[in-house]
């Protein structure tokens, strides 16, 4: 099949960037949307010139690195998967693909299709983790957790952090990335202990990047892992208990 | 922060927080909370503002007396139009917040989109119609509500001529049969509707109201309340209309 391909071309982080026009001949329905890439790169490095620089890394869905605003929608238009995941089957042939970076101010594109993500690394620094004792390792399975909660948990921990809920949003708010990371770990009775304080310590990381929820879903649909937006509710919830719950009492049922 | 030094030293280095109220606001989830209740606040107040209309429909006497009776609850044991006018001031202080949190998101979202936009026209698959035109639903309310207490609560001559004080019915009456107002009010109410289709829904995510068991009934509970406060006040501007309230 041919698509013809209009990709955001810039050169770097400072300069100004610019729609360019590719037409990738002859690809594969069955190859995948990085792989279309891919060829289209060889024949322009084959051309002397500069290749389309994007992120990728498993290619398998699991590590969150690639991620490309694909006709409007982030990932592309199959739901439930990160751009490797697409195949060019779900294109027609001789279709316009537009190919755009994630937009937003705390991602800032550090070159063409690329964009810095290292926002969230702030966010989950002061609030992604749980107080381990040290020691011997204790048994396993020593401290029962509903399977329901378990399974909660679970799927807030499916995040693979790739930016598409920032992607997707109108207000590019970073609620739903910052709301699977607390809630994995404060579903948890590992994860209590710093609950109130995570709740508080990401949001306000949160807030210095990104902008604020005002529930359109929008980031529910464009998760590659399907995340829900109950766990913003839950995140939500926690940060008001932080600004108000008697915190000596923390730990208490 | 240093952590050695006088009581003096550190008293001039660190600037206290703000007590937590201030605080809380100032996050933009404390911010969203606010709007969360001071829109229930109104939806409070606009419920109980659409059940009193539906006494335009007993006619003259009963909704005169209604309005007068507003400013009578509370007597004996308060002052009259005492509570009347302590509600007025929740309502207004309310307002006030909502609409300062509105703005103040607005501007911050848009910042947070940065410079640069997507080409490609949105493809949304969740964000509606509403949720996306809060802001100026919002607007078009906020303006109604400066037409509307112009028009039948104060009574200003350039908007509402035959106003008289205490005749609820007839001042009623003189505004609505004009198109022009006929049409605001209409039109105010659709953006009243959209405004709490979304809004209703939205609160009980911003205030952390969430089991998977109930959610379904959120957006139900959202579409059913729009629903009926927009017919419940749109009988009174078409009942002028049609003539059964005269």
């Amino acid at each position: 099949m041919d698509v013809k391909l209009r990709v955001w071309r810039q050169g770097g982080a400072f300069g100004a960037g610019s729609f360019k026009e590719y037409s990738a001949a002859g690809i594969s329905p069955e190859a995948s949307f990085l792989e279309m890439l891919d060829i289209v790169n060889e024949e322009l490095t084959a051309a002397g010139e500069e290749p389309i620089v994007f992120d990728h890394d498993c290619r398998e869905g699991i590590c969150g690195t690639c991620g490309l605003m694909i006709n409007g929608q982030p990932h592309g238009p199959q739901q439930g998967t990160a751009t490797c995941q697409l195949h060019m089957r779900k294109f027609s042939d001789g279709e316009t693909i537009v190919i755009e970076p994630w937009r937003a101010a705390a991602f800032p594109v550090i070159k063409d299709l690329v964009v810095d993500r290292s926002a969230f690394d702030r966010i989950v620094e002061v609030g992604g983790f749980i107080s381990v004792a040290t020691g011997a390792a204790p048994d396993a399975n020593l401290i029962p957790v509903p399977r329901d909660a378990a399974e909660a948990s679970m799927d807030a921990a499916a995040c693979i952090g790739c930016g598409a809920c920032v992607a997707a949003c109108p207000n590019s708010a970073g609620q739903l990335f910052t709301a699977a990371k607390h809630g994995h770990l404060s579903l948890l009775p590992q994860g209590q202990p710093e609950r109130l304080q995570r709740a508080q310590a990401m949001v306000d990381v949160m807030e210095k990047f990104f902008g604020s929820c005002t529930n359109h879903a929008e980031c529910e649909t464009a998760c590659p892992k399907g995340i829900s937006i109950d766990y913003i509710a839950q995140l939500n919830k926690d940060y008001v208990k932080s600004q108000v719950a008697n915190r000596n009492l923390a730990g208490q049922k | 922060m240093t952590a050695t030094g006088s009581k003096t030293d550190s008293a001039t280095t660190t600037r206290r927080p703000p007590p937590w109220p201030i605080r809380f606001y100032q996050s933009d989830v404390g911010k969203k909370y606010v709007m969360a209740i001071t829109g229930i606040v109104g939806i409070g107040f606009i419920i109980f503002h659409m059940l009193g209309n539906l006494h335009t429909f007993e006619g003259t006497h009963q909704i005169n007396e209604y309005a007068e009776g507003l400013r009578d609850i509370g007597e004996p044991i308060a002052p009259r139009t005492f509570l009347v006018w302590i509600g007025r001031i929740g309502l207004l202080a309310s307002l006030v917040l909502h609409v300062h949190a509105a703005f103040s998101l607005t501007i911050a979202n848009q910042k947070a989109r940065g410079t640069v936009g997507y080409d490609e026209k949105r493809n949304y698959l969740a964000a509606n119609y509403a949720s996306r035109t809060m802001i100026w639903s919002g607007v078009i309310v906020l303006l109604f509500l400066a037409f509307h207490l112009a028009d039948l609560t104060i009574g200003v001559k350039a908007v509402n001529p035959d106003f008289t004080r205490g005749e609820v019915y007839d001042n009623l009456i003189a505004s609505l049969e004009r198109w022009p107002v006929f049409l605001i009010y209409v039109i105010a109410q659709g953006a009243l509707a959209l405004h709490i289709w979304h809004g209703a829904w939205s609160l009980f995510q911003s205030v952390g109201i969430n089991n998977p068991r109930f959610n379904h009934w959120r957006r139900n509970f959202a579409t059913g309340l729009a629903s009926i406060l927009a017919i419940g006040y749109l009988t009174v501007p078409f009942g002028i209309m049609f003539g059964i309230i005269h």
